[in-house]
């Protein structure tokens, strides 16, 4: 029974799929996993607006939407009634086909990387053997449209936007893919069901998880901080922030292209929740062994929505970092603490079983942090105030 | 001479295609980093070669045509970054990527 | 061989040839993106995943974003004048067909036994990081060296220096 209800997708697709003949049947399983996937996650999009929307608004000491339905539930489908029946403004001097195929290049992408994501038990749509640098080649693909974005609108602001979109996106870029690195090293694979097997072992009934070891902890944040530039999210979110660039790179959509955008962005952010989870709190495992009889897909989805609502906690709570100090923070900070950690990684495997790693390591990261932190990034001696004008 | 084209032969003129399209345009084109643009489409044309002669011989277990892969999409990154900031750096001097402006050796 | 090769090799090509023949350079690289895409789509026909991504990453990843700030950072998105082809373009596309001919010439006209169509090479990453690691430690090393030093010098190469004329 238990089991049952951890496998109830998978038996609802063979289920669906032994009603076709056998050579369509292959066919037909992955289409419903396309499918599925193609409603869940802008389901879980709908619901993300929402709470980010309520949330925000408690945060900043107010009600958010409550007009629409009891308690403002309703507001996602009104925001889509509303993004489908606007009028599609194209600029006469824009680039209409780039302009055109934008949005479509994003969401297309964005939609590939869930391809991977292993979301329960046996539930990974394409198992890759290189499933993380699939995921990757996909993120990377997406800071195009975003050029695409800014440059076909014609109109500085928006190449402004997009150019800093872009420069913070390559930036951030490499701190993510070494954080990764660390959990592809001590795992031995790339493939994603495998670093969630090997997660899924349990000590006195506490888990395996990579976030429980001070790198994997180490690796977790700086990926959470890379993740949150990637998306384009407070405190990162120089390039789409209301009161600097207008609406950044997407200023010149409207209607359903600029919901496609935000579709995105969003879906984006839910994908990047998910190989998070996948990678350091443990995909579809349970916190406890005891806890094992809950189905692995709701461990999965639970995990996905606190990293969102950890994401509008820190939308809502800290102030907006500039331009330069946020490229500052990437490459002199996030970038030699993700390689130290690598080779404290690689000190942990090495030292063997015991309590003496866990001291050594946690030491070395907590004095490189303090050190590179507190020391590194102090603030530049202000002198007597220089301009540079545009020439 | 057309008889029956295998696959790895059909692997190869595609290369040799894009080769030649890249070639073209390196030579015809104005604009500096158009011409690099054709050198990285010779680039990879090269690299379907290598992944196609890789998969299509004698033992493909050894690896060997596709960390020849691996590392030439390598050194053609890094060949593209140290030739586009060259492209910024003579942009300043001259203020133009005219490929045709560029015919006195002073400056 | 199958319909999914002649489609992306169709979508290669037209990518390649927009990518030098269109006029907007902004254009262009974006056409050259296509032509990436196309290619990494082949390295997977080839059952070279390691290398389809690997491409997807590098290339549309990185090496693209290049050559698009390249574009916009020396106005290349401006409506070049005096055309944008050289003055002696019908000698380019000469030497050009002469090599595609040559090439083509080559690959019809041989009679290797080479093609190995029934063996399918599993490859898995695992081996690939054996191999990086044991048979071609050398060239990893040495290519770590190249891309250090082609960080170093694009960086000096690029970037403004304090009280030239700019």
């Amino acid at each position: 029974m238990i089991k049952n209800a951890d496998q109830i997708f998978v038996l609802l697709q063979h289920w669906v799929m032994s009603f076709f003949p056998h050579a369509l049947q292959s066919l037909v399983g992955v289409l419903l996993s396309v499918v599925s996937i193609i409603c869940v996650f802008p389901a879980l999009f709908a619901i993300s607006v929402l709470l980010e929307r309520k949330g925000l608004g408690r945060m900043q000491n107010r009600l958010g939407p409550n007009r629409v339905g009891p308690l403002g539930i309703l507001q996602p489908v009104a925001d889509g009634l509303k993004s489908l029946t606007k009028e599609d403004i194209v600029p006469t001097s824009a680039d209409a086909v780039v302009h055109f195929l934008a949005p479509v290049f994003l969401v297309v992408i964005v939609f590939m990387g869930y391809a991977v994501l292993p979301m329960g038990r046996n539930m990974t749509l394409v198992n890759l053997d290189a499933g993380l640098l699939f995921f990757f080649a996909m993120g990377a693909s997406t800071e195009l449209s975003v050029f695409m974005a800014g440059w076909s609108s014609r109109n500085k602001y928006s190449l402004l936007g997009a150019m800093r979109a872009v420069a913070q996106m390559i930036s951030y870029e490499i701190p993510m893919l070494l954080a990764s690195l660390v959990v592809v090293m001590m795992t031995g694979s790339m493939n994603l069901g495998r670093i969630v097997d090997v997660q899924n072992q349990y000590t006195w009934g506490l888990p395996h998880w990579y976030i429980f070891t001070p790198w994997g902890f180490a690796a977790f944040l700086l990926y959470a901080t890379a993740t949150t530039a990637e998306s384009n999210r407070s405190p990162f979110d120089l390039p789409e922030g209301e009161s600097e660039l207008v609406a950044g790179y997407f200023t010149e959509y409207s209607g359903f292209k600029f919901a496609l955008f935000f579709l995105g962005e969003y879906v984006g952010m839910l994908s990047v929740s998910g190989l998070g989870a996948t990678l350091f709190l443990g995909g579809w495992s349970a916190p406890l062994a005891i806890l094992n009889w809950v189905p692995s897909w709701i461990w999965f989805f639970g995990k996905v929505m606190l990293s969102i609502c950890v994401f509008i906690w820190l939308r809502g709570t800290l102030p907006r970092l500039r331009q330069d100090q946020l490229m500052n923070f990437a490459w002199k900070f996030v970038l030699p603490l993700s390689l130290l950690n690598l080779i404290v990684a690689g000190l942990w495997r090495f030292m063997g079983e015991g309590l003496t790693r866990w001291v050594v390591c946690s030491a070395i990261l907590l004095v490189a942090y303090v050190v590179m932190a507190r020391v590194g990034m102090r603030k530049e001696r202000f002198g007597p105030r220089s301009y540079r004008y545009a020439e | 001479m057309i008889g029956h084209v295998t696959a790895l032969q059909g692997y190869l003129l595609l290369a040799a295609v894009l080769f030649a399209i890249g070639l073209a345009g390196a030579l015809t084109r104005r604009n500096a980093i158009l011409v690099l643009i054709g050198i990285e489409l010779m680039l990879n044309a090269a690299n379907l070669n290598l992944i196609a002669f890789w998969r299509y011989g004698p033992h493909p277990e050894a690896l060997t045509g596709m960390m020849f892969a691996i590392f030439s999409i390598a050194v053609a990154a890094a060949e593209a970054a140290v030739g586009l900031g060259l492209v910024i750096h003579i942009y300043r001097f001259t203020q133009t990527t005219d490929l045709g402006q560029m015919n006195r050796m002073k400056g | 061989m199958t319909i999914v090769f002649y489609l992306i090799a169709a979508i290669t090509i037209a990518g390649a040839l927009a990518a030098m023949l269109l006029k907007s350079t902004v254009h262009c690289a974006l056409a050259l993106t296509i032509a990436f895409a196309g290619l990494a789509v082949q390295f997977l026909e080839l059952d070279a995943q390691f290398a389809g991504f690997a491409q997807i990453l590098v290339y549309i990843g990185a090496v693209a974003i290049l050559v698009v700030f390249a574009i916009l950072l020396t106005r290349g998105s401006e409506a070049p004048k005096g055309g944008v082809f050289s003055k002696s373009w019908p000698a380019g596309l000469a030497i050009a067909a002469m090599v595609f001919a040559v090439l083509g010439w080559a690959v019809l006209s041989s009679t290797s036994v080479l093609p190995n169509e029934t063996a399918k090479p599993t490859v898995s990453v695992l081996e690939i990081g054996n191999a990086l690691m044991g048979r071609y430690v050398l060239p990893l090393e040495i290519i770590a060296v190249l891309l250090t030093s082609a960080l170093i010098g694009a960086v000096i190469v690029a970037k403004h220096e304090k009280g030239s004329a700019k």
